[in-house]
């Protein structure tokens, strides 16, 4: 890859394309993947409040689990997610599971 | 040609007359700590803004670091600025200067120049200055309040056209508390000549960008290369800015000034007011002795005019560079000497080149002082550095 | 503090803090730094100190940050505020500022603002700029590879605080800095933790909305993964526990009141507060504690305490 010039790039070394940090892909952090048992959640927003990289994703619509409908489900944003494990050590009905990559 | 008709004249310091330019500007955002000799200068402007006479923010800064800090914010979110030091507040800003430049933000800084401890001294020398000189500013060295006044007029169109700091500095106490005639612009024609333009970038959430990152050795030399390349393209606008100012004002100062120095063999080279004032008596004395002598100024001291210097010393057969500062331990002692006899080497010039040291803690400079210099030139021309005026 | 969120259904939800960025897995200042982004709001220019979360999240040419962000050096981040600050009054003054009522808002580190800034800190403080400090307190130097700060607590393991057989540890206690704050007369002043996001979320959002009057300051409690030596999925339990032990009080100091919030308005009863030891054994920078020690910093909280409930009796 070649890199811009001194007088290609903006002066000053101002980054000008806000959260592009999006670029790059966290994923290759991880040792433990955070895997959702939907049947076990009870929608408490734990897991979406408490996530430092904001990878748990929450979804709006009608979702059928069982025989309880729900308004929101939560899903996991695998690209960026480091394998931390706090929202499976906070999740308070065990429904989040670390499993090896 | 635009010259003004009405001439508005009033006996100024060159401390008042900075905070004059400061409110011909309509600077926006002030930030200011009192220290001996640039104190006048930010009581002056406390009292423009108190007489509601300079619409600005004045920002009560607790140390120098802090006043530099708030003017990078400040100018950051695109506000015009301004601040001035002295002495141990420049190098208490010193961290901030680099990173003011790195930035690339349109800041002026008035530096009236003071000796630096230890022992403290509140006279006058460029120590300070000379240790700012390779920190990615541009610098003017002024010598009487009437150029210092200009000078910060045209600092801010050149901060503003190339994306850099700049200083403007003088002697302090034999300048800045010295009263001398000023010749005040209409503020309306100033703001003419500096018209407010859009910057690329500054913090606006309607815009958002991120200043001051962390730069790998991938991307970090890049952005040093482009400071290298502004300031050389600094000492270009330099010169057009000051022709402009001249054709608007009447008032214009080249970037190195000259002094009988068409028909010299012999020179003395120096900056600030004092040095350049004396230089020039000695010079009338001795051409009054037989001595073809001469004296050039260095008005733009940072980006360093090589090109000028180089000119106005084409012809002479030696000449002496006066220095108010000292590089301790260097292989010359005397900052100008250095940037000349290294201008000179690259160009393949080797002339006899006396460096003199002297008005270190405003030990006065006497005009028989500089006449003993010439004679040196004129007996002895070689190449060596000298303190003068020092008990040895 | 003003109730701008009841429940977790109110909380914001617009992501205003990109992921991607360099911070560690389980950071605790990555929580504080998506919850105070989200929570101001997008009119906001950012005046950060350098620090961990300075340098992992703006690795040039990327950035992590979706405000106005601006980072200039260690120990000056309330200055370049300052200046910020006052460009906007002075620029909207002059018809020039085009973005309505923008906020300012500092993020600096516990080196940033209990040391090295709190100097250019109290000169903000003072002259009374419109600015939000928020301190993300991680108690040590942790972007220079965990050094001592003066918030580290007493007797815990740091790189220049090693347990050795002479010395055991920090010998000092942590620097009151709320104490610091209080006494510049600031509007508002309050502790908070990455652990009680919604008592978090109403802080930041008062603080902001508090900022017309003048400086206001939290401090919030964020948990580091390899500077305190816990595991990585412990952050908001090693977090909660200090809130729960009483180590770290919720509280906040509103205009001269001082009040302590839930669940630390139970605490002033120690009964009622967590043993102090079910929050230094998660973590391995207190391994080295004996019981005496133990002792000696259940004695030292419980003096702290003291001195707290005779300021919410003010």
């Amino acid at each position: 890859m070649t890199l811009p010039t001194a007088t290609e790039l903006p002066i000053g070394a101002v980054v000008t394309e806000p959260g592009s940090t999006r670029r790059n892909i966290t994923a290759g952090w991880r040792a433990l993947r955070p895997v959702i048992h939907d049947d076990r959640c009870v929608r408490c927003q734990l897991c979406w409040m408490y996530c430092p990289e904001g990878t748990i994703v929450e979804l709006k619509g009608v979702f059928k689990v069982g025989n309880r409908t729900y308004d929101t489900k939560y899903e996991i944003n695998y690209d960026y997610c480091k394998g931390c494990g706090i929202c499976a050590n906070e999740c308070p009905t065990k429904a989040i599971e670390m499993v090896p990559e | 040609m635009q010259v003004q008709k009405t001439k508005h004249i009033e006996a100024l310091t060159t401390n008042y007359a900075m905070a004059y330019a400061v409110k011909a500007v309509d600077v926006d955002v002030i930030a200011v700590y009192p220290i001996t000799p640039q104190t006048t200068i930010v009581e002056k402007i406390s009292e423009f803004v108190a007489n509601g006479e300079l619409n600005a923010e004045l920002i009560h800064v607790e140390s120098e670091h802090s006043a530099l800090s708030a003017v990078v914010g400040a100018a950051a979110t695109g506000a015009r600025v301004f601040t001035a030091t002295s002495s141990q507040g420049l190098e208490l800003m010193h961290e901030v200067l680099h990173i003011a430049a790195g930035m690339r933000l349109p800041i002026v800084m008035a530096v009236p120049s003071r000796a630096l401890s230890a022992p403290i001294s509140i006279h006058g020398d460029y120590s300070d200055l000379m240790n700012a000189r390779d920190t990615g500013w541009v610098i003017y060295i002024a010598a009487s309040a009437q150029e210092a006044y200009d000078t910060v007029i045209q600092a801010f169109r050149l901060a503003e056209s190339v994306s850099l700091p700049v200083m403007v500095s003088y002697d302090g106490f034999l300048m800045s508390h010295t009263v001398e005639p000023v010749e005040l612009n209409d503020e309306e024609e100033v703001r003419k000549f500096l018209p407010r333009a859009l910057r690329p970038y500054t913090l606006n959430p309607k815009r958002p960008v991120t200043m001051g990152p962390l730069a790998s050795p991938d991307w970090y030399y890049e952005f040093k290369y482009q400071q290298v390349l502004a300031l050389k393209e600094a000492y270009k606008v330099a010169k057009e800015v000051d022709s402009e100012y001249g054709r608007r004002f009447g008032r214009s100062y080249g970037v190195v000034e000259t002094y009988r120095m068409e028909d010299a063999d012999y020179a003395i080279v120096a900056y600030g007011g004092a040095s350049y004032g004396n230089a020039r008596a000695a010079a009338d004395l001795a051409r009054e002795r037989g001595i073809a002598a001469g004296v050039v100024r260095v008005r733009l001291y940072r980006p360093f005019p090589t090109a000028d210097v180089l000119k106005a010393l084409d012809s002479v057969k030696a000449f002496a560079v006066v220095d108010r500062a000292i590089m301790f331990g260097s292989p010359a002692e005397g900052p100008l000497y250095k940037d000349i006899a290294a201008a000179m080497y690259m160009h393949g010039i080797d002339k006899p080149a006396l460096g003199v040291i002297h008005g270190i803690g405003q030990r006065t400079i006497y005009v028989e002082d500089m006449y003993k210099i010439y004679t040196m030139l004129r007996e002895n021309p070689r190449k060596e550095v000298v303190f003068m005026g020092v008990r040895v | 503090m003003k109730v701008y969120y009841k429940t977790l259904k109110d909380l914001p939800r617009e992501e205003l803090f990109a992921p991607g960025h360099r911070m560690c897995a389980g950071c605790g200042a990555a929580i504080a730094m998506r919850w105070i982004t989200k929570t101001i709001g997008p009119n906001a220019i950012i005046a950060n100190a350098t620090g961990c979360v300075e340098v992992t999240t703006t690795p040039y040419p990327e950035t992590a940050w979706m405000h106005p962000y601006i980072h200039v050096a260690f120990e000056n981040s309330a200055a370049v505020a300052s200046g910020v600050e006052a460009a906007i009054k002075a620029l909207r003054r002059k018809g020039l500022w085009d973005a309505g009522d923008t906020k300012v808002v500092v993020i600096a580190g516990d080196g940033g603002t209990y040391d090295i800034g709190l100097q250019s800190l109290s000169g903000m403080l003072e002259r009374r700029h419109g600015v939000l400090y928020i301190l993300y307190d991680n108690e040590a130097y942790m972007n220079t590879g965990i050094q001592r700060s003066g918030s580290t607590p007493k007797f815990s393991w740091t790189t220049t605080t090693p347990v050795g057989t002479a010395v055991r540890g920090k010998i000092q206690w942590k620097k009151d800095i709320m104490g610091i704050v209080m006494a510049h007369r600031v509007p508002y002043a309050a502790t908070a933790s990455i652990s009680h996001i919604l008592d978090m979320v109403n802080k930041i959002k008062t603080a902001l909305e508090y900022t017309s009057e003048g400086p206001t300051f939290l401090h919030i409690f964020a948990p580091c993964v390899p500077g305190w030596r816990y595991p990585e999925n412990k952050t908001v339990e090693v977090a909660r526990l200090a809130v729960e032990t009483g180590y770290f009080p919720l509280y906040e100091w509103d205009h001269g009141k001082l009040k302590l919030n839930p669940p630390s308005n139970a605490h002033l009863d120690k009964s009622k507060r967590k043993p102090l030891k079910e929050y230094l054994k998660l973590q391995g920078r207190f391994a080295h504690l004996t019981d005496e020690e133990i002792a000696e910093l259940e004695k030292e909280l419980d003096a702290y305490w003291e001195y707290l409930g005779k300021l919410a009796q003010l």
